[in-house]
């Protein structure tokens, strides 16, 4: 497998001088001879014409497919981090402090001018915020979050500082964990009669299915969660510990899937998370009316210090995810380049194709 | 361990000896006996024991020295360097992703040579414990090879093989010879004879030998095999007799005894300074261009890489200068992090750069480079189009080095003798007085064309004549070193001619002498054998002849002739002497030497080689005088080449001339065809030769290197004579730069037209003038540029008259001349090996003058025939093939690392890696090794018989083309595109959105994989562009790598790995693929990739075609309109 010349030319005693096979007649194939049978495919202007034609025909109808999905699907966006002195939010972002027990709250009014009719997805957007930075990437213990009892009681060395609080093991252990987004996040529909409806909001199905129900387990099973996790302690910036994240025992401990979700870091500073699902109830009303929306936020998420900013999106899905026109604008534009490419091939197929000919 | 113990010692005895009694030349006791007192005491040294040590490992040292042999090549240290920076910092990828190639790399390099050392070890031991005889107080006694040492007089039994240097002291052969092959140093399976010294070879039992009362002065070992030179001091009644020993006395290691019943011999070089040991160093690494130009692209790379670090530190830095941002709440550092200086954080940093890019240089280049040219030069020896049936040999290659060098050529410089000619002599014609005499050409039992029966011997004229003629064909039999091998088992080559009747050969190392003897024998003088110093030959009337041989003045070819002096049995002593017409012609004094010269002249024209014989009557008187001069010669241990050459210039003088002897060499088959596919080719064919200018011009006219149409520019003597050098010198260059200037001023489209083109034929003398450096006069320092610059203009040069040495020399002045063009050398003979060492590519023909050619060489053919397709087609193949392989390989690491590079500037210059660590750490092993390193075994552009049919094709790839700096600029740029695309494609599809019908969002490795699959398909598909030969191992492999791939992602994604402490990418390759718009973007991704080299491969395809091109089209249609 390895190449003679890592060795430097040591002949061995018993080799004779100029190293030949002598006589033996190797066995002749045509592998041997470098005459194997073999396709022998030229790219010219002729054979590849069709073939710039096929892709701008097939690439321009995809993408103009993906176009109009795209535009079908409504989405909206909603800043709520109170930069501004008008943000009703303003306040609780100036006035954050980690150790005040008393959330602060505010409420956003918006406007819904189309009504919303598949189920709708609500997520939070943060702003240049580095889940992706390599020390916060990799300040985690899989194998804690996995359930596994020794990484419980002894985080891997990778979740510094964030591993141990007051000499207890933390559980979970980490940055990415410490800094779970912990916002909550209500929406209200403002009936016109005057009366103010709260959206129910589906807390599960947000998380991959597979990241729930195998990379994620609870140490010892999901029930009896406190006695679970004796002996560690919550992260520093939670204000509960990890198995009274949620009272579904379903939904609690390591696979809670606001926390799973979290856990997924994102691949760019300004990403968005799937916070909520609005179910369709019927075919008959949408699920969000074209209306008045109130969205109640507690806040206890602090991003001002890194210039950071926090969004609630509310979007609808189709077959290819979420609003995201660049995909169709991609696939017209290189169809049309392509089919433009086509022509000028065939152009200069028809004038100098023949001059190769010739000249052979 | 012990093997320790005893190089150590031979080291610290010869520092020793090196340091304090350093002589030029060693005294052995023949059987350790000390010599009589009173004679000059020697200072007795330290010999090494028989103990031969080729292996270069002991258990104990081999992976200390191992490691330390692998780590001094760059690249292993490299990477060695970068493992460590990753174990000893904290960085972005784990140690394994470049450890894990680098100790499969060194591990796989450690098994084989551990192996190879292992066989080496038990060769060595096989060899060194085999049972030697040895004589002590008259008994035989049985010795490990290992222990003998210097001075043992030693037994060796036909065919055994010598265990040390030896000097030959007696024989049971009665004259005191011996015959040896020495097949297994150098090829040479021809049976040469060693002479015993004059004064032992008389002692033939063990009681006798072990009686012998000697000392021997030699030397120290050097290593050329055919050089030695001693004296021996026997001791008659404390009297010390010396005698000259020379190589024929000197048995070397390695080499059979043959033919002999046994000898006994005294061992003077034991162990590893054997000739044979010391012939085991390696020969120089040439390197070819192709690896020059791979060494500047890593140095550019080299500079990407350490660029893109520090620019990634700086910007590092500068960002985070904002404490907000270096560590903002959610991310903060340990305290140990925070309470280190800036400078090592930020030496760290860059460190950790370093080591997330370092990808962009790869191990596996280096292991598929020598992979491709280890595997790739099994095609080379395969071939069956250059094996020759008569030999039975293929092609042979000693270096795999050099393969696309092949394809490189510009210069090619040629032998005749045995190159471009069979080296198959046949007698056509002897010429006494005056008078021609042709036998009836009888060659192989065939009559030959032409020469029709003109046998002139019955008319020859008058009883004087008759005793002129009947003394010239005595002088040819009796001139030669021709020996009769009575037995019909020569193995290998068969020098000479069968001989018909008898079941006997003529051998010889020179096969002129074999057509000489032969040639004489048609005319009825047969050469018989040389039995006890007698040579016999069979005269015309069945009588035998017999004649002592007294000397022989071997043949040189500063000389270039030899003699023989003799004592016919009626006790007239002559010596005769032949050899080239100018070398004799000067020394005759009688003689008709103006017809003789008249027909060898004549000769010469029609390509025939002559030589000349003359010969000189000795008185008794005389020949004691040559006999001191010769022998005070063969005493000295200094210069005693010299002294001889100056004894035998005195005594081959005051000759009579005798007559001349013309004897063909034809050409090799297609030899012709071959030298105009040369040229055609763009390649410069240069004859260099020994031979007169006469005849080597015949052959240049007839193996077509220059055509009717050629104008002949000569430089030689005997134009210097007429003018000063300098003046033809600036003539010639004149007349050349004349016809050029006007050529390119007229119109240069038509070059190939009429235009005459210009030969050059130059001898020896005059290039020694020509390359003398300057010394009176400043003009003389530019000859050199001169003679280049009409070279440059030549198309076809000969040289004639050149001595060994020349051929290097002129060989170097055109590898150093400014364009710096690639240099072939193509030879058979000894005479050959030092222009063979100096070009870039030195090819050995497997000829009739031994083994030497061959095993100096780089690559072996058996006929000059091959060397067509050697160049045409496997250097074609080998240099498209090496510099696909190594562009592909920069463009693939490129796009690679690109994203990776970008991605640092959305993740705040953390280091953070885009690929997943295997992804890091398969990408170059497994997933885009394979296909590339087949396409570079496998590729054929255009089909071979194409290659061998038009040479032009040839010129396509001259001058290193495909690795010119554009070519790699445009592949960089390439990669860089690819990479943005990839990278930005990723980008604003990964921008703020779901990729999923259920809303669910991707985190940064479905990012990272979701580039990586565009990527390994891309880089895939570019190299199925770039092929154009698709063989069903072609398809497996590409179409596999791919599925490789995805099966393996799958693999990777689908279960929890218990030993991995991250989970990172489970379920992330899956889930990309259940998302129709990653499919969506993966293929439009890949299209969008690969779209600009198509529409460049195909807009310059119909634009600017290259030949190439043309070709393949051609082809194409050519197939079309058969079907």
């Amino acid at each position: 497998m390895m190449p003679t010349s890592y060795e430097d030319g040591h002949i061995s005693v018993s080799g004779a001088g100029g190293g030949s096979m002598p006589g033996k007649k190797p066995e002749n194939t045509a592998f041997k001879q470098q005459r194997l049978p073999a396709w022998q495919p030229v790219l010219t202007a002729g054979t590849v014409l069709p073939a710039f034609f096929i892709i701008g025909l097939i690439f321009i109808p995809i993408g103009i497919g993906l176009y109009v999905t795209s535009m079908n699907i409504k989405e909206f966006q909603i800043d709520y981090t109170g930069v501004d002195m008008s943000s009703p939010c303003y306040n609780c972002s100036q006035n954050f402090s980690w150790n005040s027990s008393r959330p602060c709250a505010c409420s956003l009014p918006f406007y819904l001018d189309q009504p919303y009719d598949s189920n709708v997805f609500m997520y939070y957007g943060l702003s240049n915020f580095y889940q992706n930075h390599r020390r916060y990437v990799k300040s985690r213990d899989d194998s804690q979050l996995n359930g596994n009892q020794e990484s419980l009681k002894d985080p891997s060395k990778e979740c510094e500082p964030y591993a141990w609080s007051s000499s207890k093991p933390i559980a979970p252990c980490g940055a990415i964990a410490n800094s779970m987004f912990n916002d909550t996040l209500e929406l209200f529909y403002n009936d016109p009669n005057g009366s103010k409806v709260q959206i129910p909001l589906t807390a599960t199905g947000i998380a991959w299915w597979t990241d729930k129900h195998v990379k994620f387990r609870n140490p010892g099973g999901n029930e009896n969660l406190p006695a679970a996790f004796q002996g560690t302690t919550k992260p520093v910036n939670w204000h509960w510990p990890v198995y009274e994240l949620d009272s579904d025992p379903e939904n609690n401990g390591f696979i809670n899937e606001d926390f799973i979700v979290w856990m997924r870091t994102a691949a760019l500073p300004t990403f968005r998370k799937l916070y909520r699902i609005i179910q369709r109830k019927n075919n008959m009303v949408p699920t969000l009316p074209r209306g008045n929306y109130t969205l109640e936020v507690v806040y206890n998420y602090p991003v001002r210090s890194f210039d950071g900013r926090k969004r609630v999106i509310l979007s609808t899905i189709s077959w290819m995810g979420g609003k995201n026109p660049f995909l169709g604008i991609a696939y017209i534009t290189v169809g049309s380049v392509c089919f433009l490419l086509g022509v000028v091939l065939l152009i200069i197929h028809h004038k100098y194709g023949s001059r190769n000919n010739i000249a052979t | 361990m012990g093997m320790d113990f005893s190089t150590l010692r031979t080291l610290i005895s010869r520092y020793c000896v090196g340091e304090e009694n350093w002589v030029d030349s060693r005294t052995v006791y023949i059987g350790h006996k000390e010599p009589p007192p009173g004679t000059e005491a020697f200072i007795q040294q330290r010999f090494p024991d028989n103990r031969i040590v080729s292996c270069k490992y002991t258990f104990w040292n081999f992976i200390p020295k191992n490691m330390f042999e692998q780590f001094r090549r760059v690249a292993n240290f490299y990477f060695l360097v970068i493992f460590l920076v990753q174990l000893i910092i904290d960085t972005p990828t784990s140690p394994i992703t470049s450890g894990l190639p680098l100790f499969f790399v060194i591990t796989v390099t450690a098994i084989k040579q551990g192996y190879e050392d292992w066989l080496r070890h038990k060769a060595d031991k096989a060899v060194n414990e085999c049972p030697v005889q040895v004589v002590q107080n008259g008994k035989i006694i049985c010795k490990q090879s290992r222990r003998l040492r210097v001075g043992d007089v030693v037994l060796v039994k036909e065919d055994e093989t010598f265990p040390c240097d030896l000097i030959l002291l007696s024989s049971s052969r009665d004259d005191g010879t011996c015959y040896v092959t020495t097949a297994s140093l150098d090829g040479e399976s021809s049976h040469k004879t060693y002479y015993a010294v004059q004064d032992t070879k008389a002692f033939t039992t063990e009681e006798e030998v072990s009686c012998i009362h000697a000392t021997i002065e030699c030397e120290q070992p050097q290593p050329d095999l055919y050089k030695f030179v001693g004296r021996i001091n026997v001791y008659m009644n404390n009297e010390p007799v010396a005698r000259p020993l020379g190589s024929e006395n000197l048995l070397l290691r390695g080499a059979t005894l043959k033919n002999t019943e046994h000898i006994y011999a005294v061992a003077i070089y034991t162990g590893m300074e054997t000739k044979m040991a010391l012939n085991y160093q390696s020969k120089s690494q040439k390197r070819s261009a192709v690896e020059k130009s791979m060494n500047a692209y890593l140095v550019v790379y080299l500079c990407i890489l350490i660029s893109k670090a520090v620019i990634n530190t700086g910007l590092k830095y500068l960002w985070q200068s904002d404490p907000n941002r270096d560590e903002p709440w959610y991310n903060e550092r340990t305290d140990t992090e925070r309470q280190r200086h800036i400078l090592i954080r930020a030496f760290t940093d860059f460190l950790a750069f370093m080591v997330l890019f370092n990808y962009i240089i790869p191990v596996s280049m280096y292991v598929t480079v020598e992979m491709q040219k280890f595997l790739g030069s099994y095609f080379i020896m395969w071939d069956d189009e250059m094996l020759d049936e008569e030999l039975g040999e293929r092609a042979v290659v000693n270096t795999s080095d050099l393969n696309e060098e092949l394809g490189q050529v510009e210069y090619v410089f040629t032998d005749k003798t045995g190159t471009l000619t069979e080296n198959n002599m046949e007698f056509i014609e002897c010429c006494v007085d005056g008078h021609v005499y042709i036998p009836h050409a009888i060659c192989n039992g065939q009559v030959m064309p032409g020469a029709s029966s003109i046998d002139m011997i019955d008319t020859s004229p008058g009883p004087d004549a008759r005793e002129r003629e009947e003394l010239f064909f005595r002088a040819l039999c009796l001139c030669h070193t021709v020996q009769v091998k009575e037995e019909e088992t020569v193995d290998g080559i068969k020098h000479g001619i069968h001989q018909g009747k008898s079941s006997s050969f003529y051998i010889s190392s020179s096969p002129d002498e074999v057509a000489l003897v032969e040639g004489m024998k048609r005319l009825g003088f047969t050469y018989l054998r040389l039995k006890d110093g007698q040579m016999e030959i069979l005269n015309r009337d069945d009588e035998v002849e017999r004649f002592e041989l007294l000397e022989v003045l071997t043949f040189d070819s500063v000389r270039r002739r030899m003699s023989v002096i003799v004592r016919a049995g009626s006790g007239e002593m002559y010596l005769f002497c032949k050899g080239a017409d100018s070398s004799i012609f000067p020394r005759v004094i009688k003689g008709k030497v103006e017809q003789v010269k008249a027909r060898v002249e004549l000769n010469a024209v029609e390509g025939l080689r002559t030589l000349c014989v003359a010969y000189r009557p000795l008185s008794p008187e005389q020949y004691q005088q040559v006999c001191h001069q010769l022998s005070g010669a063969k005493l000295a241990l200094q210069d005693r080449d010299k002294q001889l050459a100056e004894a035998y210039d005195i005594i081959e003088r005051d000759l009579i001339l005798l007559g001349a002897t013309a004897v063909e060499d034809r050409l090799q088959e297609k030899a012709a065809d071959t030298i105009e596919s040369l040229h055609q080719a763009g390649m410069k064919v240069w004859v260099l030769t020994g031979d007169k200018m006469e005849t080597a011009a015949a052959t240049c006219y007839a193996s077509k290197l220059f055509r009717r149409s050629t104008q002949i520019l000569e430089l030689t003597t005997k134009r210097t004579e007429e003018q000063s050098l300098h003046d033809v010198l600036f003539d010639l260059s004149r007349t050349v730069l004349r016809h050029y200037g006007g050529m390119s001023r007229d119109n240069s489209s038509s070059l190939s037209g009429d235009c005459t083109d210009f030969g050059l034929i130059i001898d020896g003398a005059t290039l020694s003038a020509v390359m003398r450096p300057g010394q009176e006069d400043s003009n003389s320092g530019n000859y050199k540029e001169i003679f280049l610059e009409i070279c440059r203009n030549c198309s076809a040069v000969l040289c004639c008259r050149m001595a060994p040495l020349q051929k290097a020399q002129i060989v170097k002045m055109i590898k150093a001349s400014k364009e710096h063009p690639i240099t072939l050398a193509v030879g058979d003979g000894a005479n050959d090996v030092s222009m063979i060492l100096e070009a870039h590519v030195g090819i050995g023909i497997m000829g009739k003058e031994g083994r030497q050619a061959v095993r100096n060489s780089d690559y072996a053919i058996p006929k000059f025939k091959h060397l067509k397709k050697m160049l045409l087609v496997h250097g074609h193949y080998y240099y498209i093939r090496i510099s696909e392989l190594v562009q592909y390989f920069f463009y693939k690491n490129v796009v690679f690392m690109f994203p990776q590079f970008i991605y640092q500037f959305f993740c705040g210059f953390s280091q953070q890696p885009l690929y997943d660590t295997a992804y890091l750490t398969l990408y170059n092993i497994s997933f885009t090794s394979l296909p590339i390193l087949l396409y570079s075994l496998m590729e054929q552009h255009i089909n071979m018989d194409i290659l061998k049919k038009d040479p032009s094709l040839y010129k396509d790839i001259a001058k290193n083309c495909l690795l010119r700096w554009p070519i790699f600029i445009y592949w960089t740029v390439l990669g860089v595109y690819d990479a943005m695309v990839m990278f930005f494609g990723a980008y604003f599809l990964f921008d703020n959105t779901s990729f999923t019908s259920n809303g669910q969002m991707f985190g940064n490795w479905t990012f990272g994989t979701l580039v990586f699959t565009v990527l390994v398909f891309t880089v895939t598909f570019k190299l199925v562009l770039d092929t154009h030969y698709w063989t069903w191992i072609n398809h497996f492999v590409i179409w596999g790598s791919l599925v490789f791939f995805v099966v393996f992602s799958l693999l990777w994604g689908g279960i929890i790995w218990p030993f991995l402490n991250y989970q990172r990418m489970y379920y992330v390759f899956m889930q990309m693929l259940s998302s129709g718009p990653a499919w969506l973007s993966i293929i439009l991704l890949i299209t969008v990739c690969l779209l600009p080299d198509v529409v460049k491969k195909v807009i310059w395809r119909a634009l600017w075609p290259t030949t190439t091109e043309k070709i393949q089209v051609g082809a194409i249609t050519s197939m079309e309109t058969l079907d």
